[in-house]
């Protein structure tokens, strides 16, 4: 694993997920930026104490980033700014979870799975859909070497091949297998309440949870 | 160290799993922080909470009723959502309970609630979550270090107060104000800028990784110039004390089991496994359950980490025997807490 790695992680919220999402990304080597609705400056000792090695910068310094993690709560999406993430790799870690969060209608009037609103939004980002299942105590403590048999997975849906293998070779680095779930709609089958959100898996078994979601994914 | 307790009220359970009254259930609370006072409990909380089996809604009422029944304990909120109620309210519940109390016992711990069920209850959009409990946090903080009588606030989220009287002053002049959290860093900076006392509620995972959190707030505060005495952390966590550890668990068990299966069904989380449960019961993990030998050299290694001055715990939900919750709480104050104060004062 490379230290002087020169690929970028810009993270969006600097809550639970995406601070832990930082620790664990500086620990695979990569350089992490984290940005906030607040200025830069404001986060600043936040980043030295909590994600030391990561660096406080403006949001759209962090959307010019190699890799770019939306970890911000889904109802606040609106508060992104495509065109900062216009032709960027965008992981959408956000979930809709109306018993927690409370209903919102951009997510009950539509039809779509919530990445799909999201990327909708954007309008030009190239969206991949992870990171969503997994606690964010556990990302910083189930992660295994590569081989290991009992190495977790996290699913992954796009629509952008590209995008997608540097999402899944993130994902490698973190401590997980990546798995491909399909189409950015076949995230679907990740969403909270689901099998898969609510367990933890191996690739052979997330595969085959994927391929049983499948039709379902499909229909809808 | 202070040793203390929280419940959200905890509805009984029939033999057959049915739900006992929720008035029961109140009652039942009351009884045991007046029974805490008596044993020596330091500090016993009170978090808002509508649901049938966890009915405790007004935090106020009863710490004003359990303030008239008590003589030492320190008694809060643990927390209030402020961002779904008046904070003018709010202020004078517990300024009310406070000069019940003779003064000096009383404390409100503001929230943002875990769940959401004040928003449709009291009318409020969850758009609003953020500028709610910003604006009304700054009010029950004018209120609180008002000097007088009479009060002027203004903002966009209620009605203006222009230079009414909110009465009852506190008896010491204002009330402890903690900020609730369940960690996120942001709010840490936040409580620290704005010199409150922060509590962590600390609900899974492993509660020493709290300390960068503990560091941040401490920093923010140190960076915004507060210092003193208003500078100070305290952890709140799921657990329950017996005579032994195995009792301890297989007490909590089954309430466990009754409030995961309620929030699966909501949440849809699949069907809650023991292994899950006993995940969590030992060192490093989150649930304070075990003898009291057990329970306070957890605190107390916690402690070296986080550097908290007081821990409560809550152990009475879905439907914890009330025998259990009383002896828990009795063992609390007389095994725990001794303990506890004999192992930091040998560090």
């Amino acid at each position: 694993m490379s230290s002087n790695d020169e690929t970028t992680i810009g993270i969006l919220g600097a809550g639970r997920v995406g601070t832990a999402l930082a620790r664990q990304a500086l620990k695979a080597g990569y350089q992490v930026r984290i940005a906030t609705t607040q200025p830069a400056a404001d986060n600043a000792l936040l980043v030295d104490i909590v994600t030391p090695g990561a660096l406080a910068v403006e949001s759209s310094q962090a959307a010019a980033s190699d890799l770019v993690v939306l970890a911000i709560p889904l109802h606040k999406y609106r508060t992104l700014n495509p065109d900062s993430l216009a032709g960027r790799i965008v992981i959408d870690a956000m979930n809709y979870w109306a018993p927690v969060d409370g209903v919102f209608d951009d997510f009950e009037s539509d039809a779509r799975t919530t990445s799909e609103v999201v990327e909708g939004f954007l309008q030009h980002a190239r969206v991949v859909k992870s990171l969503n299942h997994i606690g964010y105590h556990e990302l910083e403590e189930d992660d295994r070497p590569a081989g290991d048999e009992t190495r977790r997975a996290l699913a992954l849906a796009g629509d952008d091949d590209e995008a997608k293998a540097l999402v899944a070779s993130f994902i490698d680095r973190l401590g997980y297998d990546a798995v491909d779930a399909g189409p950015l709609a076949a995230g679907r089958s990740f969403q909270p309440a689901t099998e898969i959100f609510t367990g933890s898996h191996t690739a052979n078994q997330l595969v085959a949870l994927i391929q049983k979601a499948r039709p379902l994914a499909v229909a809808a | 160290m202070e040793i203390g307790a929280y419940s959200f009220g905890d509805t009984q359970r029939g033999p057959d799993g049915s739900s006992r009254s929720t008035a029961e259930a109140i009652k039942n609370l009351f009884d045991a922080i007046v029974l805490a006072d008596r044993v020596g409990l330091d500090y016993f909380g009170v978090g808002e909470h509508h649901t049938a089996s966890m009915p405790a809604s007004s935090p106020g009422a009863l710490i004003a009723a359990a303030a008239a029944a008590t003589t030492q304990i320190k008694l809060g909120s643990a927390a209030s959502i402020i961002g779904t109620d008046d904070p003018v309210r709010v202020f004078q519940q517990f300024a009310t309970a406070d000069a019940i109390s003779g003064g000096g016992r009383i404390e409100i711990t503001a929230g943002r609630g875990s769940s959401v069920e004040t928003f449709p209850l009291f009318g409020f959009d969850l758009n609003d979550y953020d500028e709610l409990y910003a604006q009304k946090l700054d009010l029950l903080l004018t209120l609180n270090n008002s000097r007088a009588e009479n009060v002027t606030w203004s903002g966009t989220v209620r009605p203006p107060i222009p230079n009414l009287a909110v009465v009852p002053r506190p008896v010491n002049g204002s009330l402890p104000i903690w900020i609730a959290t369940g960690g996120s860093a942001p709010s840490s900076a936040r409580a620290g800028r704005l010199g409150l006392p922060i509590s962590y509620g600390i609900i899974g995972g492993q509660p020493h990784r709290f300390a960068p959190l503990a560091n941040l707030y401490r920093q923010s505060a140190q960076q915004a110039g507060h210092t003193g005495n208003n500078i100070k952390v305290s952890v709140a966590t799921f657990g329950l004390v017996a005579p032994t550890k195995q009792e301890a668990i297989d007490r909590l068990y089954p309430g466990w089991v009754n409030l995961n299966l309620e929030m699966g069904k909501l949440r849809g989380w699949p069907a809650p496994q023991r292994r899950d449960f006993l995940a969590q019961v030992d060192a490093p993990n989150a649930y304070y359950v075990g003898d009291p030998d057990d329970v306070a050299e957890r605190i107390v290694d916690l402690h070296r980490h986080l550097g908290h001055m007081r821990h409560f715990l809550q152990g009475d939900h879905g439907g914890l025997p009330q025998e259990h919750l009383l002896e828990s709480v009795t063992l609390l104050a007389t095994e725990v807490k001794p303990r506890v104060a004999r192992l930091l004062a040998a560090k």
